[in-house]
């Protein structure tokens, strides 16, 4: 009360005395996002969008994932792992309430983590929740849970937001009206144009420096600059008009923050179709792609080359660019040896993001200086899900797979790309069991070479995350490991 | 005249019907499912089966027909499968900036293309035609989202008058919910009135060369008043026609110029829910607008037949 007290005897003080050299202290933030969630509750729906406002900012979890990647306790204040690692014991924090004023306890993470697990669950990452064999709220702070296997990155995992705690009182109605622990809680939302939050004044934690904030919808990229430009956004944490941002870091109003995704973005290739299955064609696809090429064409510069399906700034990278260096003559040789030295027509598929659309201009016209002629077709979302990701009917196709260490889907039956290879599935499963850091790391590493020297699929560039704010809005962050605009340590500088 | 309005009424249940179908039909074919598209890349087949179950979709296609045209009788349009809320609810919020923004566009062209193309019509191949024709030959090319990013630039991004776009919100006040219509009505407005003063100027230079005028003239009537007395009042029928049929250019207008100021309105409304393959909304917010059109048209055409008896008996 005495701190809002001071803030506001402070901020009359700026509007009355101080008009013309200062404006008055704002305490909220405008946030601009580009994509709409359809709603509000992030343990039932995939949409990045979902997560960019509820996550830390109105749901939180046992764990929760920081700035840089690593896992930090939230919900539970520590936790202990059996030596068989498969009996998790969390203890929980202590006057934890809802925002409806509900309280937190054990029995609510047991609800929350049987519901995700339900036949009826409509949790889009459900597989989180299936190596659980029971949930026991042992006493009102202490949960156990036992795993039928064990599951390396379970206590990672439990930081996504689609496994953040809900109660039983409110998971229902949390898609229009969600009802957290977070240091905000939800207010309204003006479907079509923007969510607003504010702090919320029972928190457990460090309250929020902000008393509000509004997240606002902004679909088209010019629309996007114009908002930034005219201040009707104090920050665009994705910002979508890659181009404008030189014009951006010039202007000394804004700050231009150019951070890591976990996006791997990928030529790929359907390895289970003529001509693509044989590894010759794939290789001379790697070596026909000047990546810094498509990085300056269709990023505008900003993005980091790969090698393999893995975040250089995770500490198991291996750089592995090298392998298949842009190398037009070798590609053709390699055609030549794979029996398909006059070239052959070969369809991509590009969903509707921009790097998508505008890397497949490239590789297009790079590809066809090696005899592969390719007819690219636009799809939209629902198009691409259906046709190439579940369907399996493509060429070729490129997207940003920017789940966090997902290697994985390169053991998983049936994916779209179809790898098949019993030796990366072994490595796989023995991540699962292994939970030695340094063991993990040096399977990560396998797993990279394996899939790299494969030319599974050909790698590209580390999607960036670019974003724009106001530079006296300080406490945003800066790199994207999970999708989220957590602003719970977000501030105005005086 | 009661058996030419059956006639039409039934033409236009028809209409209305027939696109129901055809519309259901056409996003049935569409690919993508939206149950599979909300939970993502990583959901289990049965997750989705799940959510499917539970927006429905697991029913065959003529139950969903059936029950989603029965809901029309009811004013029940179903639940939106992304934002699950009721469609008429969302139709009705967006409808509150989407109608306001059209009637604005539509009383700033006109207001703006009547006195020009007057103006132009008396002063016929002299200075103030060529100008304002000059003029309206670059309303008529400039496409109107082009124009609404100069508007941006120049009053909220430079001179900072307005919000760059966004709606405040009716809630808010009368004054920021106009503010934030302004600029996009202007954009929308311009290559209307461009049209409109066209059309309103050679409507009036026809009407000046009939008899009528030269008779006005004799009798000793100043030139100013026998184009406002004999001339406007004449030139307003083909006026008031086009004024009609541009109401329907207006609303798809809307649907550009809402994505450029992100105003939210139907047009961004069906322009989200197609990507999204919310279907039930695209659906009931497409028949909603035939609807409005054959309803437009059928007054029209009620309207016509009370002017002229010769179209009851059906001789058009």
């Amino acid at each position: 009360m005495d701190r809002h007290l001071r803030a506001l005897v402070l901020g009359a003080a700026l509007a009355t005395g101080l008009v013309g050299s200062a404006v008055a202290a704002k305490t909220t933030a405008t946030i601009g996002m580009r994509l709409e969630p359809p709603h509000l509750d992030p343990t039932a729906g995939a949409a990045a969008a979902i997560d960019e406002i509820v996550y830390q900012n109105i749901f939180e979890g046992l764990t929760q994932i920081d700035e840089s990647g690593q896992v930090q306790p939230d919900l539970a204040e520590s936790w202990t792992i059996s030596e068989d690692g498969l009996t998790y014991t969390f203890k929980l924090r202590d006057g934890v309430t809802f925002h409806d004023g509900t309280s937190f306890d054990a029995e609510d993470v047991k609800f929350s983590f049987e519901r995700a697990k339900a036949e009826d669950s409509t949790n889009a990452q459900k597989r989180i929740f299936e190596p659980i064999e029971s949930i026991t709220a042992v006493d009102p702070t202490t949960v156990e849970i036992k795993l039928s296997r064990p599951a390396g990155s379970f206590l990672f995992d439990l930081g996504w937001g689609d496994a953040v705690i809900v109660a039983p009182e409110s998971a229902d109605t949390n898609k229009t009206d969600p009802v957290g622990t977070g240091a905000f809680k939800f207010d309204r939302w003006v479907k079509g144009d923007r969510v607003e939050i504010s702090s919320f004044d029972d928190y457990w934690g460090t309250s929020a420096k902000l008393t509000g904030a509004t997240f606002k919808f902004i679909g088209d990229p010019a629309a996007a600059l114009a908002a930034v430009l005219a201040g009707d956004v104090d920050a665009f944490p994705n910002f979508p008009a890659t181009e404008n941002l030189p014009q951006l870091e010039a202007d000394p109003r804004f700050d231009v923050v150019v951070g890591t995704t976990e996006g791997e973005t990928i030529l790929a290739l359907n390895n289970k179709r003529p001509p693509f299955d044989n590894k010759k064609v794939r290789q001379a696809i790697s070596h026909a792609i000047d990546r810094q090429a498509v990085i300056d064409g269709a990023m505008f510069g900003y993005g980091t080359p790969i090698g393999s399906h893995f975040a250089p700034h995770n500490p198991a990278y291996v750089d592995l660019t090298g392998l298949y260096a842009y190398d037009p003559a070798k590609a053709k040789a390699l055609l030549d040896e794979a029996g398909d030295g006059d070239g052959f027509k070969a369809t991509l598929k590009l969903p509707p993001t921009t790097y998508a659309r505008r890397s497949g201009e490239i590789i297009a016209s790079e590809l066809g200086k090696i005899g592969i002629e390719v007819e690219i077709i636009p799809v939209e979302w629902a198009q691409w899900l259906e046709e190439v990701f579940r369907g399996g009917d493509f060429d070729m196709t490129i997207v940003s797979h920017t789940e966090p260490l997902d290697i994985d889907i390169y053991a998983r039956d049936d994916y779209y790309f179809g790898y098949d290879n019993p030796e990366f599935d072994a490595i796989i499963e023995k991540l699962q069991s292994e939970a030695d850091t340094d063991a993990r790391n040096a399977l990560y590493e396998q797993a990279q070479r394996m899939i790299a020297e494969d030319a599974v699929n050909a790698f590209l560039f580390q999607l960036p995350k670019a974003g724009v704010w106001d530079k006296n809005l300080k406490g945003l962050w800066a790199n994207a490991p999970i999708q989220a605009n957590d602003l719970t340590d977000a501030s105005w500088q005086q | 005249m009661l058996t030419f309005v059956a006639r039409k009424l039934g033409g236009l249940i028809a209409t209305l019907v027939v696109a129901s179908v055809v519309i259901f039909a056409v996003l049935e074919v569409l690919p993508g499912d939206p149950a599979s598209l909300m939970l993502g890349v990583n959901a289990q087949p049965d997750t989705i089966a799940a959510l499917r179950s539970e927006l429905g979709l697991d029913q065959p296609a003529a139950a969903r027909y059936l029950s989603w045209v029965g809901g029309f009788f009811v004013g029940d349009f179903g639940i939106s499968y992304t934002y699950r809320v009721p469609v008429a609810e969302l139709i009705a919020d967006r409808a509150m900036v989407s109608l306001p923004l059209a009637l604005m566009a539509l009383i700033l062209s006109t207001a703006i293309a009547l006195p020009l193309g007057t103006l132009a019509a008396a002063g016929h191949n002299r200075w103030p035609d060529v100008s304002i024709m000059s003029f309206a030959q670059l309303g008529v090319a400039v496409p109107n989202f082009w124009f609404g990013i100069l508007l941006v630039y120049l009053f909220a991004v430079t001179l900072r008058w307005l919000p760059a776009g966004g709606f405040a919100g009716w809630d808010a006040g009368l004054g920021p919910a106009f503010a934030s219509l302004a600029l996009p009505a202007i954009a929308l407005a311009l290559p209307q009135a461009a049209i409109l003063a066209r059309v309103m100027r050679s409507a009036l230079l026809d009407v000046l060369h009939e008899d009528y005028i030269r008779t006005a003239r004799a009798k000793g009537l100043t030139a100013g008043s026998t184009i406002w007395r004999h001339g406007v009042r004449n030139a307003l029928i083909p006026v008031l026609t086009i004024l009609g049929l541009q109401f329907a250019f207006l609303i798809a207008g809307t649907i550009i110029i809402e994505n450029v100021f992100y105003l939210p309105g139907l047009g961004r409304l069906i322009f989200q829910a197609v990507a999204q393959r919310d279907l039930i909304v695209v659906q009931s917010l497409v028949v909603l607008l035939v609807a409005s059109v054959v309803t437009v048209n059928f007054l029209v055409d009620l309207a016509y037949a009370w002017v002229d008896p010769r179209l009851r008996h059906g001789r058009r």
